[in-house]
């Protein structure tokens, strides 16, 4: 198993201090937030998909361990400008691939917690009033 | 180990002979096996996490693989000789646990899964009966989730309300609230005698009998004092007391229920099945006596047996020696963690605390503590919210970390953990770090 020194690599921490796309998104077409009940880490993410299922552009926010503060910001980064069809294709297998060090079972919860929020995020259209302001 | 002079003990304050004299010989730990483990590369474990679950010294684990290999059957049911073996030493652990929490008679001391199956036990059986619409329910915001969804569960069967006494500003209990939320509507009080995450030791034998003033039945959640203090039932006047084994030294899957003999007879059975009936026809039963009537099924004999071994071991080591020895411990850390800028250290000052201290620290979440402290210190912490989420709400926190102690634990591990501490905020202190952009 990983120790720390893999787990915190460089590129990791600097995502966790200088994440990609981290604040909201005011003209989200989609957008849906979930916990990880085991530490209460939360992840909100905010997409715009366009009429040909193209993912313009995708923000996250939340609270949480560096692994799933991280692991959004990684995500989003890679997703941004796919199609919705490929982020639905993009498994959790992938998603610990392109975190990188071996997790153990508890922390891949961490890391999916962004996924999984990503995942139903596509399938959850805003309602015309929701989505104000853009800040990071 | 006579290097527990050589820790911090000056820098703390307090005289080093007086520390060293409420310690316990750390030469216990060779009745550990589980000392003699690894952690994560090769280092030594430091287990700080037995307000989770206990380690078992080797007499417990030898008591257990005995009973396995020499006395084993089903209790309570055959004539032939392992039964009756197995029988006898189920019947003398419960008699081992009712001499130590000082109950009156055995038959009030019923083993359960755990502190869990206890709690849910009074739940069903003595709340379905007693309580009814427009009647209280009064818990605190410091209760682990064992003792508050029950309560939620029965409240939504019998239409009963729930009410939670408050915390003071530094993590105990409001008590000047208390006779403005008990009433002639009040029915039960349930409350730990210790919190989980905040340490604070209660005043129960207060509590009850203000409680009691007000007609409510009282059950004490004791899981994080039994294993820790001196328990004496009577003293306290509760009427129902829960624990479990695995908190103090003995196997996980038994726990007890202590209940006053006059509300046990007055309850219906829980469960249902074998053993807690005296007759069965076709279209009915009558209940067993007590204890048999709350413990259906095949109980957990071996745990119980097991738990009885522990008992003897904390007799044998002396639960108030044990209890002095953790308030050293604890007072030490908590010393050690003051002095750390920017540790939010949760509950009250280390008199008011049992053998706990857990913290939060605003710009490193719990998860980095327990991760790095174990992988690079092999220290076993606990991070999260420690089955207390409405208690982390009240703290506006998610999560904290938690180090508890027992009489395992020494000051140099204290030492480490404070060393590690310091190395976590130190490794994910904001540094400017930037991502390096990838190409369009």
């Amino acid at each position: 198993m990983a120790n720390e020194e893999d787990l915190y690599q460089e590129h990791i921490l600097d995502h966790y201090e200088d994440p990609f796309h981290r604040g909201h998104l005011a003209a989200a077409t989609h957008a849906h937030e979930d916990k990880n009940p085991l530490c209460g880490d939360v992840i909100r993410i905010e997409l715009k998909l366009d009429d040909q299922g193209l993912i313009e552009d995708l923000w996250f926010s939340g609270d949480g361990c560096v692994i799933s503060q991280a692991s959004a910001s990684m995500l989003l980064e890679e997703l941004q400008g796919k199609t919705a069809r490929e982020a639905m294709q993009f498994s959790a297998e992938d998603m610990l691939k392109l975190y990188g060090p071996r997790l153990t079972p508890n922390r891949q919860k961490c890391c999916l917690l962004s996924w999984r929020v990503l995942q139903s995020a596509i399938h959850s259209p805003v309602s015309e009033s929701a989505g104000t302001g853009s800040s990071a | 180990m006579s290097s527990t002079t050589d820790t911090n003990l000056e820098s703390a304050g307090l005289e080093a002979t007086d520390r060293k004299g409420a310690l316990l010989d750390p030469a216990l730990r060779n009745d550990f096996p589980i000392f003699g483990t690894e952690i994560a590369g090769g280092l030594p474990l430091v287990f700080l996490d037995s307000a989770a679950s206990t380690q078992r010294p080797a007499a417990v684990i030898d008591a257990i693989s005995h009973v396995y290999q020499h006395d084993y059957a089903n209790v309570h049911r055959g004539i032939h000789t392992l039964s009756e073996r197995s029988t006898e030493l189920y019947e003398q652990a419960r008699e081992k646990v009712r001499a130590f929490i000082g109950a009156e008679r055995a038959h009030e001391v019923l083993f359960t899964q755990g502190t869990t199956g206890s709690i849910n036990c009074i739940a069903r059986s003595w709340g379905d009966a007693n309580l009814h619409a427009g009647d209280e329910i009064l818990l605190t915001v410091m209760e682990h989730h064992s003792n508050l969804v029950p309560w939620q569960q029965t409240a939504k069967r019998t239409g009963a309300r729930l009410r939670h006494l408050p915390l003071t500003g530094d993590g105990q209990l409001d008590l000047e609230t208390l006779d403005g939320l008990l009433s002639e509507r009040t029915r039960l009080v349930a409350f730990t005698a210790v919190s989980n995450v905040l340490g604070t030791i209660n005043p129960v034998a207060e509590m009850v009998h203000r409680a009691h003033a007000a007609g409510a039945v009282v059950l004490v959640d004791a899981a994080q004092s039994v294993p820790h203090m001196r328990t004496d039932v009577r003293q306290w006047n509760a009427d129902f007391v829960a624990f479990s084994g695995h908190k103090m030294l003995g196997p996980s899957g038994v726990g007890v229920l202590y209940g006053k003999e006059s509300l046990l007879d007055a309850m219906p059975p829980f469960l249902g099945g074998g053993s807690m009936i005296d007759q069965v026809r076709l279209d009915g039963f009558t209940p067993a006596e007590l204890p048999a009537k709350f413990e259906a099924g095949t109980p957990p004999i071996v745990p119980a047996i097991g738990m009885s071994a522990a008992i003897d071991y904390l007799n044998r080591i002396g639960i108030d020696s044990i209890g002095t020895h953790e308030q050293a411990l604890t007072r030490y850390a908590y010393e050690q963690m003051q002095a750390i800028d920017g540790l939010r250290i949760l509950g009250p000052t280390p008199e008011h605390r049992a053998g706990l201290v857990s913290f939060a620290f605003e710009q490193v979440h719990a998860h980095e503590f327990a991760q790095v402290l174990n992988d690079r210190f092999g220290i076993a912490v606990r991070a999260g919210h420690h089955c207390t989420q409405p208690l982390h709400a009240q703290l506006g926190i998610t999560a904290s970390t938690r180090a508890s102690f027992y009489l395992y634990n020494t000051l140099e591990e204290v030492d480490q953990l404070i060393e590690g501490i310091r190395t976590v905020q130190a490794m994910f202190a904001p540094q400017g770090r930037k991502r390096r952009k990838r190409r369009p």
